[in-house]
C-alpha cells in the first residue's frame, strides 16, 4: 500500500522528522488561502500516486498566492500519467542549500532491510545508481536489532560527511528507520531531503506499506486510497482479485499467476493482444468465485473474446463449470475459449457444452493451451 | 535417491486439523506420503484419519521420529510455525502459506542462518518424488517417475507443464515448487545443486517468472558449477512493468526483473530455453533424448 505524499509526512513529522510547513487543499481557493497564510511563496504539489509526477507537471512554484491560485486551477482535476488529481499539498518554498536522497528498502536478496545514502538527491535512486554509484552508501538493518548509530557514523565519516552533517543525519535516518520498522514499510524514502538555514527538511516523502502486515495496522488501512490504480484495478482490489489492464482484446482468467502470465504471453506470441491479467487464486469450489472474475474482466469494454485457462487441481471441475455459466448469463455478449483440466474434467466439460446447446451461448472447448491460444486470437481477430 | 523427499521422509503436518490442513493430509496419505503425525496446539491426544495429533512439534518428533514438517496454518500464525519447526531442528519444512508479511518472512532468514534446517516456501505448492512421497498440494495426476528435475516458482504452470510432460512420457525425478515470494527459502541455486548431485537425474527444467534476480543467480550458478543440462522456461515476457503480477515476487520494478534479462542470462550459460508454453516439452525432449 503507498500512502500519499502528504500522509506519510504527517507520519515523518510525528516521528521527529521535520517537513515543510504546509496544508492539504481541494479547491484553488483553499490554495490561495494557504499560499497567503504561508507568506506568498510556495510550492503546489499534486496528490497522486505515480512516479515521476515533477517531471509530468505534478509539481509547480508559485511566486504569490495569485499565481498559487492559477496553478491550482489548472492541476486540480488534470490528469497526470493517468491519475486524477483531486488534492493538491501547498507547503512554503524551501530554501535549498544541499540536496540528498535517503531511502530504506528491503533488500530481497540479502533479505534485510537496506538505508541507502547519497549526496545526490532529487533524481531517482536508479539514476543516482547508474550515475554515481560510488555515492551510494549502503547500510544493512539486521531486522530484530534495528539500525545502530555506529553504522551511520562509520559509513558517514567514511565518505567524508562533515561531523555536523553526520549529527544531523543520524537524527534523521534513524528516526526513518524507526519510522519503517513500526510500520512495516517496504520501502520508504525521502528525495530530496534538503538541507536549509535552518537544518534538514524532508521535501518529499514516500511510504510504501507491506500489504501482508496491514492486519496489523488498522490505522494506516484507514488511509487507504485505491486512486493509485485504474478504475477497473480499483474494483478488483475490492474485491479481493489479482486483476492487471492491460491495453488488449482478449480477456484472461487463469488459475495461478504464472499460469496466468504464460497463457498472456502465448496470446502475444501468436499475434493477439491480452487485455488483462487475472490470477482466480483459490476459493473456486465456489462458483460465485468464477462468476466474479470472468464479470470483471468482460467489464473492459475492449474485451472481445475470453480465454479461460484453469487447472483445477483441487476444485472439481463442474463447480468451475457452473461458475463460467453463472457470468455466462450477463458476460454472454463476448465469446469465451475454455482450456478445463482436472479433476471431474468431462462432467466439467458437459454441463458446458449442454448449456451452449441448450441457448446458442459461443463456448469453444479446448484441449491444449495453443488451441485455445490461437483460437482466441481469431476471434478477436475476426470481429 | 530423488531430492528433499523420498520413501524414507517421515512427515508431520503443522496444522492438520484446519480445513486446508485435514485435506491435504487425505490426498498425501493416498499418495503413499509417510505421514507420522499432526500438530495442532490443544488437539494433542485427536487423531486424523487415523494419525496421532500432538500439541507441540517437539511432541511430534519425539514421539515419531519425524524429519520433515508441511505447515498449513494461516499467515498470522505462520512465523511461529516455521520458528517451532526449525527449533526441533527438522531437516526440511515446507510452508504452503500465502501472505507472510515481510518483517516475518526476514525474522525467519534470520534464525534459519543459524540452523540447518531447509525451508521451502513460503507460498509455494511443496514437493513431490513422484512415486515416492508427495509433500505438498502438488496433483498426482501431473507427474509420473522419470529422470527430469523440475524446480519452479509458480503452481498450476508447473502442474501445466509436468502434465505435458507425463502424457509425452517424459517422467520426472523430483519436482520442487520453490514458491511465488520474493524472499523464499530454498532458490534456484540451492535446487539446482541439489539436483546436480542427485543420480537419479538426468536434466534439469527451470521455471521462472519475471522479478526478482533468482533466474539470474541461477545462471552464474550453473555457468560456474553446474553439470547437467538444463531447459529453462520464464513466464511473464509480456507482463507490463510497475504491476505485481499475482505472486508477491512478480513486478518489474525500475527496469529489472525483466523476462528478457532472465532468457537473456539463461540462454548465455547453455541453457536451452523456451521461447512459450507450448514448446518446453520439445525442448524437454531435445536435450534428454539427444
Amino acid at each position: 500500500m503507498r500512502l500519499h505524499e502528504y500522509q506519510a509526512k504527517k507520519i515523518f513529522s510525528e516521528h521527529g522528522i521535520p517537513v515543510p510547513r504546509g496544508r492539504l487543499a481541494e479547491t484553488p481557493e483553499e490554495v490561495r488561502e494557504i499560499a497567503e497564510e504561508l507568506g506568498g511563496v510556495v510550492v503546489v504539489k499534486a496528490q497522486v500516486l505515480v512516479g515521476g509526477r515533477g517531471k509530468a507537471g505534478g509539481i509547480k512554484r508559485a511566486e504569490s498566492p495569485d499565481e498559487a491560485e492559477r496553478i491550482a486551477e489548472k492541476l486540480i482535476g488534470s490528469y497526470i500519467k493517468g491519475h486524477k488529481v483531486e488534492k493538491v499539498l501547498v507547503e512554503e518554498a524551501l530554501n535549498v542549500q544541499e540536496e540528498y536522497y535517503v531511502g530504506y528498502v528491503i533488500d530481497k536478496g540479502r533479505k534485510r532491510p537496506a538505508l541507502i545514502l547519497s549526496k545526490k538527491g532529487g533524481m531517482n535512486v536508479e539514476e543516482i545508481a547508474e550515475k554515481y554509484p560510488e555515492e551510494m552508501l549502503k547500510i544493512y538493518i539486521d531486522p530484530l536489532w534495528g539500525l545502530q548509530d555506529y553504522q551511520v557514523r562509520k559509513t558517514l565519516f567514511r565518505a567524508e560527511f562533515s561531523s555536523s552533517e553526520v549529527s544531523e543525519f543520524l537524527k534523521i535516518v534513524k528516526n526513518l528507520c524507526k519510522i519503517a520498522l513500526k510500520f512495516e514499510a517496504e520501502l520508504t524514502e525521502i528525495n530530496p531531503l534538503v538541507l536549509t538555514d535552518t537544518g534538514f527538511v524532508a521535501a518529499d516523502a514516500r511510504l510504501n506499506i507491506d500489504d501482508n502486515s496491514l492486519y496489523r495496522h488498522p490505522e494506516l488501512l484507514k488511509l487507504r486510497d485505491a486512486t493509485e490504480v485504474d478504475e477497473l484495478e480499483r474494483e478488483a482490489i475490492l474485491k479481493g482479485l489479482n486483476y492487471v489492464k492491460i491495453e488488449g482484446d482478449i480477456g484472461i482468467v487463469a488459475n495461478g499467476a504464472g499460469l496466468a502470465m504464460a497463457t498472456m504471453d502465448l496470446i502475444r506470441l501468436m499475434g493477439g493482444r491480452p487485455a488483462n491479467f487475472l490470477d482466480t487464486g483459490g476459493g473456486l469450489a465456489d462458483p460465485q468465485k468464477m462468476k466474479m472474475c470472468l464479470e470483471h474482466v468482460v467489464k473492459d469494454e475492449n474485451v472481445k473474446v475470453v480465454f479461460v485457462n484453469i487447472f483445477a487441481e483441487i476444485t472439481r471441475c463442474e463447480k468451475v463449470a457452473e461458475g463460467i455459466i453463472l457470468a455466462m448469463q450477463n458476460t454472454g455478449r463476448v465469446p469465451h475459449v475454455i482450456k478445463l483440466v482436472g479433476t471431474n474434467e468431462e462432467l466439467g466439460k458437459q454441463l458446458l457444452k449442454e448449456y451452449a446447446e441448450k441457448t446458442g451461448a459461443e463456448i469453444y472447448l479446448v484441449d491444449s493451451i495453443e488451441e485455445g491460444a490461437k483460437k482466441a486470437v481469431e476471434i478477436a481477430g475476426g470481429i | 535417491m530423488a531430492i528433499l523427499v523420498d520413501e524414507n521422509t517421515k512427515v508431520i503436518v503443522q496444522g492438520i486439523t484446519g480445513f486446508q490442513g485435514r485435506f491435504q493430509t487425505k490426498r498425501m496419505l493416498d499418495y503413499g506420503t509417510k505421514i507420522v503425525g499432526g500438530v495442532s496446539p490443544g488437539k494433542g491426544g485427536e487423531d486424523v484419519f487415523g494419525i496421532p495429533v500432538f500439541n507441540t512439534v517437539e511432541e511430534a518428533v519425539e514421539e515419531t521420529g519425524a524429519n520433515t514438517s508441511i505447515i498449513y496454518v494461516p499467515a498470522k500464525f505462520a512465523y511461529d510455525a516455521v520458528l517451532e519447526a526449525v527449533d526441533s531442528e527438522l531437516d526440511l519444512v515446507v510452508c504452503v502459506t500465502e501472505g507472510i508479511p515481510l518483517y516475518d518472512e526476514m525474522k525467519i532468514h534470520l534464525r534459519l542462518e543459524s540452523s540447518t534446517t531447509m525451508l521451502l516456501g513460503p507460498n509455494c505448492p511443496g514437493v513431490i518424488s513422484p512415486g515416492k512421497s508427495k509433500v505438498g498440494l502438488l496433483p498426482d495426476r501431473s507427474f509420473t517417475p522419470g529422470r527430469l528435475g523440475i524446480v519452479s516458482r509458480s503452481g498450476t504452470l508447473t502442474y501445466q507443464i509436468s502434465e505435458s510432460l507425463t502424457m509425452a512420457g517424459i517422467g520426472q525425478s523430483t519436482v520442487v515448487g520453490i514458491g511465488g515470494d520474493p524472499m523464499p527459502g530454498l532458490a534456484f541455486r540451492d535446487v539446482l545443486q541439489m539436483f546436480d548431485e542427485d543420480d537419479e537425474t538426468d536434466t534439469v527444467l527451470l521455471i521462472g517468472e519475471i522479478g526478482g534476480s533468482a533466474e539470474e543467480e541461477a545462471a552464474e550458478y550453473i555457468a560456474t558449477k553446474m553439470s547437467k543440462p538444463v531447459v529453462g522456461y520464464i513466464a511473464g515476457i509480456t507482463a507490463p512493468p510497475g504491476k505485481r503480477m499475482g505472486h508477491a515476487g512478480a513486478i518489474i520494478e525500475g527496469g529489472r526483473g525483466t523476462a528478457e534479462s532472465k532468457i537473456e542470462a539463461l540462454r548465455g550459460v547453455g541453457v536451452l530455453v523456451a521461447q512459450s508454453l507450448h514448446e518446453v516439452v520439445g525442448a524437454v525432449r531435445k536435450i534428454m533424448c539427444w
